[in-house]
């Protein structure tokens, strides 16, 4: 499609066409109303001083006779410029007036309106001028043409015409153009979103919508299309990494198993009870990455809020401690809950303590004081006006801040932890978890030690 | 759902006394034959029905102890069989065996009539221990006021427990613990069934933590005393007998 053909089909400029037409109107309609009153008035003026004067020659006639008559015409014609006169006896020869002969027009017996043109004599030679003019045949037979000169009535009447055509003309080039140059910029900002959605669907995930800066609608329209598109971006990148890190990490031990069972297979029978239950702890494993997995997408997914309702906090936290203490306590070590009263949140209860369930796990694997050799973990809940910080603090190695960002993500085990039990997803689910919340997931230096921190926006208080 | 526990050769085999009928409503054949086969050795008697329309005609008719009911079926979907079997007030035990196994879905298997929920793959050891529950429950007074097991009892309303003649201090939590253990007495318990019902949470924790609540529970009911009542159940979990 050619480029001009493309800009009348923008949105622009049949906007612009259509304010173009309607404000052609008015304008046509204002102007025009003008001219015709403006011409009419001054006809009317012209026609009414004409029959005063033809009335007033009748009179003169009626007292005077054909001498008074002529004498006032002859008087008139010498002083009045713009005025036409001719008294003409029976067969038309001019008796007197200025005008040099009968006009055709006033033929007959019939009195009434007649235009015609005249020769006037100015200093700068003849010219041909137009007349309007009443003729009426006085008794006698004597011809009456009572006349103005109506050049420049006619004149002003051109002009304003040519006033009027002219301004519409420019107001529909003006407008046109006008429609076309937005539409043009317009189109082009269009062409830009468009060149980047093509660029996009292509296969370049990075590249966003232009912006001109402006905040105009366009950029709120870009602005919204660019953070549609980060969503994406972390979606579809959340699940390459899932099918890549599904690729790796389940195939190996399903590669173990298959081994074991074909190294079974090949053995005697003694050896198949153990290769079986090794085989089912492995698919158990297996299966729990699997869920975690599952479990992870759909909270980053933001679609599991169907859990969600209003529930206690601090009770939650309390609970999920309280499981644990026993655990830490039983292997000497100390565990701390401070936990305040009554926080209640709209959240997935479930899912709340799975977090902190994942959260405190690690804390018992990986919370021991490397002098001391025991376990120390501390749990507290705090409430501000605007926050809830859960915090799971132990007096391990903690995880250098190089690392931090990194092991939130799916599959990532620090190094010196391969040897204990774990899938690596249990701080992807929850920082999913917190994601999904709308809160924050923040890993810090307990000093010494890992403190993980979770962050829940605080509903404004009602009450 | 993880399993944890392993199947070993010392699945609790039930006695004649307690074999149930079972109606098992499930479409995948080799998934209901393995699960017959395994329900027959622990003596229970099993049906099978492969589709929801023969599903709800065996459940309505034939006197079942437990149903155990997959989601998705032919003809009919699981949880309707479920709904229409409630609907016709047959109010036998049913526990759902699915796929589709989020917290949101066993809500919903809940609350079509369901008693309790189970996530394919699943061991079959936790599905028999929760099939045992379920059909026990079905069976229990609800006004008991006192639970006894050998000589260790529970007193429901003043929370209490007592061994012989001696008091035994509990905190609420193992109270809780000590109470679904004994409503399930004779019954293997397992260590998620005790999450779900003495904590309500509706996951696996990594580490055992269970196996600590337990420890210490055994300590306070067992320790000073000859005969054991608590007992764990290799691969399955715990239960609570006399004896």
């Amino acid at each position: 499609m050619p480029v001009s053909l493309k800009l009348l089909k923008t949105s622009t400029f049949r906007l612009a066409a259509v304010y173009l037409v309607v404000f052609l109107l008015s304008v046509g309609a204002i102007l025009g109303y003008v001219y015709w009153s403006t011409v009419a008035l001054l006809e009317q003026q012209t026609e009414n001083t004409i029959e005063a004067e033809v009335q007033g020659f009748a009179e003169q006639y009626r007292q005077r006779g054909l001498n008074g008559i002529l004498d006032t015409v002859r008087r008139r014609s010498r002083a009045e410029e713009d005025s036409v006169y001719l008294l003409a006896n029976q067969i038309g020869r001019r008796l007197a007036g200025n005008l040099a002969s009968l006009p055709q027009q006033a033929a007959g017996n019939t009195p009434g309106w007649i235009e015609f043109p005249y020769e006037v004599d100015s200093p700068r030679g003849i010219r041909h001028h137009q007349a309007k003019a009443f003729y009426t045949v006085l008794e006698g037979n004597f011809r009456l043409v009572v006349g103005r000169d109506v050049e420049e009535r006619r004149k002003f009447a051109r002009i304003i015409r040519g006033t009027l055509f002219w301004a519409i003309a420019l107001t529909l080039v003006l407008g046109v153009g006008g429609g076309l140059l937005m539409s043009r910029n317009f189109l082009r900002r269009i062409e830009q979103i468009n060149a980047s959605s093509r660029v996009i669907m292509a296969g370049n995930f990075a590249e966003r919508m232009p912006m001109s800066g402006a905040d105009d609608e366009l950029d709120r329209l870009s602005t919204a299309l660019n953070e549609m598109l980060d969503q994406i971006e972390r979606l579809m990148k959340g699940m390459r990494e899932v099918s890549s890190n599904v690729a790796h990490d389940l195939k190996t031990p399903l590669t173990r198993m298959r081994a074991r069972l074909e190294d079974a297979l090949r053995g005697n029978g003694n050896d198949h009870r153990d290769a079986l239950q090794d085989t089912i702890a492995e698919a158990d494993q297996l299966l729990n990455t699997f869920n975690a997995l599952l479990s992870i997408a759909r909270a980053e997914a933001g679609q599991a809020r169907e859990g969600f309702s209003q529930m206690d906090l601090c009770e939650m936290v309390r609970d999920i401690a309280e499981l644990y203490e026993p655990t830490v306590e039983e292997q000497g070590g100390e565990f701390d809950i401070a936990v305040c009263d009554g926080v209640d949140v709209f959240a997935d209860r479930q899912l709340m303590a799975q977090a902190m369930t994942n959260l405190l796990d690690n804390a018992v694997k990986y919370g021991r004081d490397s002098e001391q050799g025991s376990i120390k973990v501390a749990v507290s809940v705090e409430a501000t006006d605007k926050e809830i910080h859960i915090v799971v603090a132990d007096h391990g190695p903690g995880i250098p801040e190089a690392d931090r960002e990194r092991v939130k993500e799916r599959f990532v085990r620090l190094d010196e932890s391969r040897s204990e039990q774990g899938s690596g997803l249990g701080l992807s689910l929850v920082a999913g978890v917190m994601k999904l919340h709308n809160g924050r997931f923040e890993l810090e230096d307990n000093e010494p030690g890992l403190k993980a921190r979770l962050v829940l926006p605080r509903p404004a208080q009602d009450s | 759902m993880s399993i944890s526990a392993h199947i070993t050769d010392e699945l609790p085999a039930g006695d004649d006394a307690d074999t149930m009928r079972i109606l098992v409503i499930e479409d995948d054949r080799e998934a209901a034959s393995w699960l017959i086969k395994g329900l027959k050795e622990c003596g229970h008697v099993a049906d099978l029905a492969s589709d929801g329309v023969d599903g709800l005609e065996l459940a309505r008719d034939g006197n079942y102890d437990v149903l155990i009911v997959d989601r998705m079926l032919p003809k009919l979907d699981g949880l309707s069989v479920i709904r229409m079997l409630r609907e016709q007030n047959v109010m036998t035990p049913v526990l759902i065996l699915s796929a589709l196994a989020d917290v949101d879905e066993k809500v919903e298997g809940l609350r079509a009539g369901g008693d309790d929920y189970l996530g394919k793959p699943y061991a079959f050891s936790e599905m028999l221990a929760r099939i045992e529950g379920l059909s026990r429950r079905q069976g229990a007074e609800p006004q008991k006021t006192n639970i006894t097991v050998g000589d260790l009892s529970v007193n429901l309303l003043t929370r209490t427990a007592k061994r012989g003649d001696t008091q035994i201090i509990l905190q609420p939590r193992e109270f809780k613990l000590l109470e679904y253990l004994m409503r399930n007495a004779d019954n293997v318990v397992t260590r998620t069934m005790l999450l779900e019902n003495v904590w309500d949470y509706h996951f696996d924790p990594q580490t055992n933590v269970i196996d600590v609540h337990i420890s210490r529970l055994r300590a306070k009911i067992d320790k000073d005393f000859d005969t054991p009542l608590l007992h764990t159940v290799r691969g399955a979990g715990y239960m609570i007998r006399a004896g």
